[in-house]
């Protein structure tokens, strides 16, 4: 750190938090390049936007607020529900759906959230646990309204603003995930980069002492764990939208198990970790497909097992960490 | 004649002393050292596998399978604590939960591969298939010796913790590890040895589970998540606790999908929960 960003007022090093980074900009219009250079790929580019939008909700209460989370999946499958519903029972316009969805995420996530902000530790990540099966075992259980083993089926999305009907090759898809993937990143990222996102970092760091300095510790989680849940019930709804059926999948324990090890592969707690960990992922997985499913899992272990040994902040940490070598040099 | 009640309350203990075998080691090790080893059932499932291919490939008899499985597990488990574990004893929760559910994912992929993803048969010799009706209510043998065995070892580890210099120097570190280290007790070494018979008794649960719930590679992810609830239901480092925690979950499992079976495992997620909401430190938690 320098002299002169010791000695900055926090407005000051707010608004230079927020100012754009050449490698952002590059990061940004490489998500165009599935257009030119993959064609036949843009359903994968499209899910990859999605679970990058997922593992980047993960992010806001695990990076930031420090929030182990084993059952994010709920609020992902709620939103995926509530947009296939809506859809199966006659409103199929796209993006009213996403509002409903996120809508419904978040009320859970509000609700739940009065439970969450109260515990730390071992009992967090239990509790989080076994709302997530809670949720699952419901949605199991009301066969009549989610179609319970089989999926919920008979979803039609309309046509995205009237105009572009969701297609076979999956551009209007991956376009529309990349928009809605966009929009909510320049909202998290303002957010983070607000008073309110540098007093969640300091409850990650120090959770009693943060009402001292006048920061609500259990307000300040209530809201973020809201905001997530809502963030997560837009991701879960683009999937139900896009590809316009939900299976019970979407609420599984092995589905917020992956969006914890695709955030902590891209690095927590710097925004781009989920979606450049979605990135790799998703690719590692669509070229291992070839093989096993099972054989795909030991894979994910031995990656977990190496990201936690030798790379403790990721992806991005490890390049973080290059790149001061480098210019200390 | 008894109603159908006490029917499912036996099979419902049966069940929880099988979930206290599974969890009773996991419950003592995280009150020592704070460590999450989601792992743990990884290494009762090891314990069931090494039962069923030596009752089936050499055609042991079923209860000469039930020490090696403990042996195996413990070992196995072991030389995971020396190697890798240890290294995140001072690291935060998210680093310990990703590593062990890393060897999670490894273990099921690794028994996937060497046992196919079918269930295993198993072939228990004809006097622990028979049952007996008493009063009305069928006994099965075979649950019998179950809940006889899990009371038997449930006894000798709470007189082990209780009268022997071994077990005083694990309450001494459950209780204030840095004053134990202080007083010269090797809380490493104690823990180690801890760590694996926690993991034969796992894989020892592993092994009797395969007649009551069966045998295939899901079983280390579908039994830890039961396994986690008895141990926060019950309170870390706390055998009463876990055992009173295995006893209530079995049997509200078991009623639950007696009584309700649309609900389903809806009930015993709602126990947890409830419960975890009342007393955050579990049943008989200190901490």
């Amino acid at each position: 750190m320098t002299a002169t960003e010791a000695t900055m007022s926090p407005r000051l090093y707010l608004q230079a938090q927020t100012r754009w980074r050449p490698a952002e900009i590059v990061f940004w219009l490489a998500t165009l390049l599935p257009y030119l250079l993959f064609p036949d790929y843009l359903s994968l580019a499209s899910q990859i936007a999605i679970t990058g939008l997922f593992a980047m909700s993960l992010d806001l209460i695990l990076g930031y607020a420090g929030i182990v989370s084993l059952g994010h999946a709920a609020f992902f499958g709620v939103g995926a529900y509530t947009a296939g519903l809506l859809s199966k029972y006659g409103w199929g316009e796209p993006l009213s759906g996403l509002v409903v969805a996120a809508a419904a995420a978040a009320i859970v996530g509000y609700a739940t959230s009065f439970v969450i902000c109260r515990f730390r530790h071992l009992a967090l990540i239990m509790l989080t646990l076994g709302f997530g099966l809670l949720l699952k075992e419901l949605a199991n259980s009301a066969g009549w309204l989610t179609g319970g083993m089989d999926g919920l089926q008979g979803i039609h999305t309309w046509k995205l603003l009237g105009r572009f009907a969701f297609d076979l090759y999956g551009y209007v898809a991956y376009s529309y995930a990349l928009a809605v993937l966009f929009v909510l990143f320049l909202f998290a990222r303002r957010l983070i980069h607000s008073p309110f996102g540098l007093s969640l970092r300091g409850i990650r760091e120090n959770f009693v002492r943060m009402p001292a300095i006048g920061a609500p510790s259990r307000a300040h989680i209530r809201t973020i764990y809201t905001i997530a849940a809502a963030i997560a019930g837009v991701a879960g709804a683009v999937l139900a939208q896009t590809t316009e059926t939900v299976s019970l999948d979407s609420l599984d324990f092995e589905r917020s198990a992956e969006v914890v090890v695709i955030l902590v592969l891209g690095g927590p707690g710097r925004l781009y970790g989920g979606l450049i960990g979605a990135i790799v992922f998703m690719v590692a997985r669509d070229q291992f497909s070839g093989i096993e499913p099972q054989y795909w899992y030991f894979w994910i272990g031995i990656l977990l097992v190496g990201v936690v040994l030798f790379l403790p902040n990721g992806i991005l940490g490890g390049l973080a960490k290059l790149t001061s070598l480098w210019s200390r040099s | 004649m008894l109603p159908p009640v006490f029917g499912v309350l036996f099979d419902g203990l049966a069940y929880g002393m099988l979930l206290f075998l599974l969890s009773v080691g996991q419950s003592v090790t995280l009150g020592m050292m704070n460590f999450i080893n989601l792992a743990h059932c990884s290494f009762a499932m090891l314990g069931g596998y090494v039962t069923a291919t030596l009752m089936n490939r050499y055609g042991w008899p079923f209860f000469a399978t039930l020490p090696c499985a403990f042996i195996g597990a413990a070992v196995v488990s072991v030389a995971f604590e020396r190697t890798l574990f240890r290294r995140l004893y001072r690291a935060g929760e998210l680093d310990q939960v990703l590593l062990t559910i890393g060897i999670v994912f490894i273990s099921v992929a690794v028994a996937a591969y060497i046992f196919s993803t079918d269930q295993q048969p198993l072939q228990l010799p004809p006097y622990l298939r028979t049952s007996f009706t008493f009063m009305g209510i069928r006994f099965a043998a075979y649950r019998l010796i179950l809940i006889a065995l899990a009371l038997a070892i449930t006894v000798a580890l709470v007189l082990g913790i209780e009268y022997t210099r071994f077990g005083a120097k694990v309450r001494a570190a459950v209780d204030n590890e840095r004053m134990a280290r202080g007083l010269g007790i090797d809380v490493g070494r104690t823990f180690a040895i801890t760590f694996a018979l926690g993991s034969g008794l796992a894989g020892l649960g592993g092994a009797l589970a395969i007649e009551i719930v069966g045998l295939d590679p899901s079983f280390a992810f579908t039994y830890l998540i039961y396994v986690l609830i008895v141990v926060s239901v019950g309170g870390l480092g706390s055998i009463s606790g876990s055992f009173a925690a295995a006893i209530v979950l079995g049997i509200s499992d078991v009623a639950g999908k007696y009584y309700i079976p649309q609900l389903g495992a809806f009930l015993i997620y709602l126990v947890m929960i409830s419960l975890l909401m009342w007393r955050p430190l579990g049943l008989l938690g200190r901490r």
